[in-house]
């Protein structure tokens, strides 16, 4: 393989990496931090790549569009929108056990993938939404990829810093004293549901982001690429399997998980046509078991974090 | 040869010991009582005997074998039945159906079991087909421990029998308790109404922080000046 | 008579989510998670039937039995092999599981079978015209079969010594044990009814519509939603139910795109969880 092709797919890789590990961190503020369940993150992940998208894109017969808002006012209106629609579903689920929320959230990722395909006035349907059109392009003539990537680690870093902080602060130091014993932090007058719902929210917003991000960098999204395998099922695995609690596990988990699901495509590749779209489910039948392994040999994960190791139960 | 012997048993349920080198012994068809203030360890000694705790120093010795962290289902087949003080009923199952579970490890016919659980509480009769989760406070302390009585055990466990009960209820319930240790079944039970319990029983344990405090007859524990003092309340 | 229409329609569906929803419900009560691969499970006691129905052409009555037996081995294998090695642990983890176990299952299917729509059979069935309602003779078959299975669970739960016991283990896990209840023994049995039930419940969903890789995975939310509304742990309370949500879901056509049907359970789940997140009948709910 020759070199620029390579450079090319490495870029690819990156920043899809950081993409992923935009969506881990969201994951790790909400799971991590404040131990709220979510199961569907698809739905937060889609919902900030078609605001992006639609709001951004020049004026098409197939969906709405036209608005040709700038990127940032894109991006800030996914994370918005992606930030109340966890607000919504926080503020009916949260008294409740995490199971709950769990089912809640695998809801509102079918809500959103069922509107996906039938309000095609607003998102194309399953002809999907193109002519996505990528910020920094033409900046620097030659280096469109680069720049996007530049611009993707360069978000995951603020966000990763963010998370880093906030984890300190007073609120991270509430939200760990809830996690350690919600009886005593409510104790100390603590409401530690309104906390747990500030996380969630927040971790969404992060989610929100990596939608839009994803929506510009591939510039043609449809109801498939938000298929719960890819966008949920994947980033748990890359949660646990990096250490969840752990900003570091999470963005090393999204780089070692998305080489593993990299290396089994190229493996693919390589099989006879016949066999290949068996092949794609072979792969997730490979990623399905590589999360039972993890689960049952290490299931803190590479870096582990003190807490939060699943207790045992009584 | 006492029928249960705990010795110097410490342990917990996670990382903190909760026990601190507890001993107390249960001689046959006796009814012994441990009191003691909250947080005092009560129920904690005796889930221990139950195999719900994790012991790291200590033994448990019931009719002659060691059945030091054994499981409940081995402890119950072996002939001590457990009745705990909250959630000791299965409430969508009817009385009977409750009764029937308390002898699920029995092959035998459980029918005489049966009356003669009818027989100590009266009211059940009527009620047995009735869901336990309707019955009043009362009623389900009796379907509890007749739960417990379906194994016709050799040794009865009852964490606080009495707790959120009405005052005629604690009285028939310690009758109750009585009429079961007349039938031969030795009785430890932990109680907070200190001054009835110890009334009827034969020996008595207090404890506190965890540990042994004092120890006798219930008469000489009830005329003990400390003893009184500490909780009784007068 | 639309509305009688649909209500049939609506009594088939919500007989398949009533057969799931039951042993969702059990072993989220006895085993205390949800179980997010129940709809693959249902989707291999479809695939499963294709086999004997379809390619080796045998009749229905013996390729359902094989079918629901087939589904309840796996569900077996399934728990003896991985989740009885996370029990103990959060509850989380088993749920997470789950999820894996639901693309490990959809995956072999499409592995095998492809991920192409199929039918069991070719042709298009005739349907029986009973006073201007139409009723193909599957969803006859359908419906009788859905009868037969929820007395022979009431049965079971009602008159067998296991079937109390799961009762009572649903009801209450901690007091089984101290009763001496073979818990190990229970938890099997469960998955025993929650297999058969999910096998059949796939079958009829493949007679009724059509077999393909996801079709259990999207019976899922519905399936939540009748044992939230039933209450957790209550398996008389999954069957109303079941049988309230396929009505529902079916009804909704008169006001909203028939596309939208599994937004009817959503909705139904989400009023639940505000208003009364035990159950209709009062199952146990705590955070």
């Amino acid at each position: 393989m020759e070199l620029a092709g390579l450079l090319s797919y490495g870029i690819f890789f990156v920043t899809l990496v950081g993409i992923y590990g935009l969506l881990a961190l969201g994951l790790n503020v909400q799971w991590g931090y404040a131990g709220m369940l979510n199961i569907g993150v698809a739905a937060f992940f889609t919902v900030g790549a078609y605001t992006s998208a639609i709001l951004t894109t020049a004026p098409s017969s197939g969906h709405l569009g036209g608005f040709a808002l700038p990127f940032p006012i894109g991006f800030a209106a996914a994370m918005f929108l992606s930030g109340l629609m966890a607000l919504g579903i926080g503020l009916i689920t949260l008294r409740l056990r995490s199971d709950y929320l769990a089912i809640a959230t695998i809801g509102i990722a079918e809500i959103i993938r069922l509107t996906l395909k039938n309000e095609t006035w607003l998102t194309g349907g399953v002809r999907g939404l193109a002519n996505i059109p990528r910020p920094l392009q033409g900046w620097l003539p030659g280096y469109d990829a680069l720049l996007y990537m530049a611009l993707v680690l360069a978000l995951v870093a603020l966000v990763y810093w963010a998370n880093e902080r906030a984890w300190r602060s007073p609120w991270g130091r509430v939200l760990r004293a809830i996690r350690e014993n919600e009886a005593a932090a409510r104790a100390m007058g603590k409401n530690s549901l309104s906390f747990r719902l500030q996380a969630f929210v927040l971790g969404a917003v992060v989610m929100g982001l990596a939608g839009a991000l994803y929506a510009h960098f591939v510039r043609f999204i449809s109801p498939e690429a938000f298929n719960p395998l890819f966008a949920t099922f994947l980033v748990w695995v890359m949660l646990i399997a990096g250490g969840s609690g752990n900003n570091r596990g999470a963005l090393l988990g999204a780089f070692v998980i998305w080489i593993v699901w990299s290396a089994t495509e190229i493996m693919v590749t390589r099989l006879p046509e016949d066999l290949v779209t068996r092949a794609g489910a072979l792969r997730v039948l490979l990623i399905g078991i590589l999360l039972q392994v993890i689960l049952l040999l290490r299931p803190q994960g590479i870096l582990p974090e003190k807490p939060p190791r699943p207790a045992r139960r009584e | 040869m006492s029928l249960l012997v705990m010795e110097n048993v410490t342990g917990g349920y996670g990382e903190a010991d909760i026990l601190h080198n507890v001993s107390l012994r249960v001689e046959p068809q006796e009814i012994v009582v441990i009191v003691g203030p909250n947080g005092a360890g009560k129920s904690t000694a005796m889930k221990a005997i139950f195999g719900l705790l994790r012991l790291r120093a200590g033994k448990i010795i019931f009719d002659g074998q060691d059945i030091t962290n054994w499981k409940p289902d081995r402890v119950v087949r072996r002939g001590i039945c457990f009745v705990p003080q909250t959630d000791n009923v299965f409430p969508s199952l009817s009385v009977q159906e409750n009764l029937e579970m308390g002898a699920f490890v029995r092959d035998d016919d459980i029918r005489p079991a049966m009356e003669r659980v009818f027989e100590l509480f009266p009211p059940l009769r009527a009620k047995r087909r009735q869901a336990a989760g309707t019955l009043s406070g009362g009623q389900r302390q009796m379907v509890a421990m007749g739960r417990a009585l379906m194994l016709e055990p050799k040794l009865l466990l009852l964490d606080e029998p009495t707790a959120g009960l009405s005052p005629i209820f604690i009285d028939q319930i310690f009758e109750i308790v009585k009429q079961v240790n007349a039938t031969g079944i030795g009785i430890l039970m932990v109680e907070q109404n200190a001054k009835q319990a110890l009334a009827i029983a034969d020996r008595g344990y207090v404890m506190a922080q965890g540990a042994n405090r004092h120890q006798g007859s219930g008469r000489d524990l009830l005329a003990d000046r400390e003893v009184a003092e500490m909780f009784l309340g007068g | 008579m639309e509305l009688l229409q649909l209500l049939i329609y609506g009594v088939v569906l919500g007989g398949v989510i009533a057969l799931g929803a039951i042993g969702v419900s059990l072993t989220f009560g006895i085993l205390g998670f949800a179980n997010f691969s129940h709809g693959d499970l249902m989707s291999a006691g479809a695939y499963i039937a294709l086999v004997f129905f379809t390619m080796l052409s045998w009749p229905l009555w013996i390729a359902l039995p094989i079918a629901m037996i087939g589904t309840a081995a796996l569900a077996i294998v399934i728990d003896r092999s991985l989740y009885r090695l996370f029990r103990g642990r959060h509850t989380v983890i088993l749920l997470i599981s789950s999820f894996g176990v639901a693309l490990i299952l959809r995956s072999l299917i499409q592995i095998v079978w492809g991920p192409d729509t199929i039918t069991y059979q070719m042709g298009i069935q005739l349907p029986y015209r009973v006073s201007g309602i139409r009723i193909r003779p599957d969803q006859v078959t359908i419906l009788l079969c859905c009868v037969a299975l929820v007395i022979a669970v009431h049965l079971f739960l009602q008159r067998t010594k296991m079937g109390k016991a799961m009762r009572a283990m649903a009801d209450n896990p901690n007091l089984a044990r101290l009763s001496g209840i073979d818990t190990e023994r229970v938890i099997v049995w469960t998955w025993l009814l929650g297999g058969i039930l999910a096998g059949a419940a796939g079958v009829f969903l493949g007679l009724d519509t059509r077999l393909h890789p996801e079709m259990g995975w999207t019976l899922l939310l519905p399936i939540f939603a009748a044992v939230i509304l039933g209450g957790i742990g209550k398996p008389y309370g999954a069957i109303v139910g079941g049988f309230v949500i396929g009505i529902a879901q079916e009804m909704s056509v008169l006001f909203l795109p028939a596309s939208y049907k599994p937004a009817v359970a959503f909705a139904i789940l989400v009023v639940m969880l505000i208003i009364r997140p035990t159950g209709l009948f009062a199952g146990r709910s705590t955070v």
